[in-house]
């Protein structure tokens, strides 16, 4: 098992690398009110079969078939299952695969999200030819981090120069900040007390 | 909120650096492996540590790259350093910490770390 979800995500990208995807989309959203916090993997590289699609998700049948698949999946998969929330996976051959892991935060089995900034610096600084997107949400206050709208501004600057990165994480890091509050109750800058379902 | 504004200024600063980049025969490659055995190891901030510090040290002749299980899954994270004499060097049970020392003492002067290699470690 890893540590932190955000490990579990930085896995299941490299599925993604793997399908020679040229766009991977990881989407974090977090409902206070239902107390869920959903995380998404999709991109459009080769896709699955629905026999690939199936085995994926068993851990001693995928091994031994579809190696460039593994554990990633199915550690995924669990890390979701222990708190009491679901995972989906659908995927199209030719278009593209798309996870969806939900979990009940408030959960004794919920490891904690992690640090989704290093998982976006280590993908963008070792695969600079895809193009990546991180979008955060918690209750309506999001942001959004897009390579393509990074290289457009930067031009002939790689986007994975170490300048370059340590903007990405600062920006991650400070955005998310900011989008998020602790888990303390603390209210979602913005929105007044006497709005929110989870202080009454 | 932070803004993608910000990046104007590291563009127009770093124009200027864009042509110092080594480009020559003697590249050195790191490759740190990163499958699910390597992540949950810890391979994430190995990483990270090696593309800090070879920006750090602005070594232009240093790539470092990512790969597959490579099959000794109870020594990761493992990393494998490709010199231009042809030579691979195997370090397993990396840390960060780590990472910087065989920056220093291999990439930089081109000594071997043994104490971290495959062959001290796997006895």
């Amino acid at each position: 098992m890893m540590t932190e979800l955000s490990l579990n995500v930085l896995d299941i990208a490299q599925n993604s690398i793997k399908a020679r995807a040229s766009l991977v989309r990881i989407s974090v959203s977090r409902d206070t009110a239902a107390r869920r916090l959903s995380i998404s993997v999709e991109d459009n590289g080769c896709g699955m079969t629905p026999e690939q699609v199936e085995h994926v998700i068993d851990p001693f049948f995928t091994t031994r078939t579809t190696r460039k698949v593994g554990l990633g999946v199915p550690f995924f998969k669990l890390s979701a299952e222990l708190t009491g929330g679901s995972f989906r996976i659908q995927s199209r051959e030719g278009e593209g695969t798309s996870l969806r892991a939900e979990y009940c935060y408030d959960h004794i089995d919920m490891l904690p999200l992690g640090d989704m900034a290093s998982t976006m610096t280590t993908l963008i600084s070792v695969n600079p030819d895809i193009d990546f997107v991180y979008a955060f949400d918690c209750d309506g206050c999001s942001f959004e981090m897009d390579t393509r709208a990074i290289r457009e501004l930067m031009g002939e600057v790689p986007i994975n120069a170490a300048e370059v990165l340590a903007f990405i994480r600062d920006f991650i890091t400070g955005n998310q900040a900011e989008a998020d509050h602790p888990e303390t109750g603390g209210p979602v800058p913005g929105t007044p007390l006497s709005e929110r379902n989870d202080m009454v | 909120m932070k803004s993608l504004a910000e990046l104007q200024a590291i563009r127009d600063k770093m124009k200027n650096q864009m042509n110092v980049r080594d480009e020559s025969d003697d590249k050195i490659r790191v490759v740190v492996g990163m499958a699910t055995c390597g992540i949950a190891a810890g391979a994430r901030p190995v990483l990270n540590a090696f593309t800090e510090e070879v920006a750090k040290r602005s070594l232009g002749n240093v790539s470092v790259a990512q790969t597959g299980c490579i099959g000794i899954c109870q020594y990761e994270p493992v990393v494998e350093v490709f010199t231009p004499d042809g030579q691979k060097t195997t370090y397993v049970k990396m840390t960060a910490e780590k990472a910087v020392k065989v920056v220093a003492d291999h990439l930089v002067n081109g000594s071997v770390v043994t104490e971290y290699t495959i062959g001290s470690v796997a006895k």
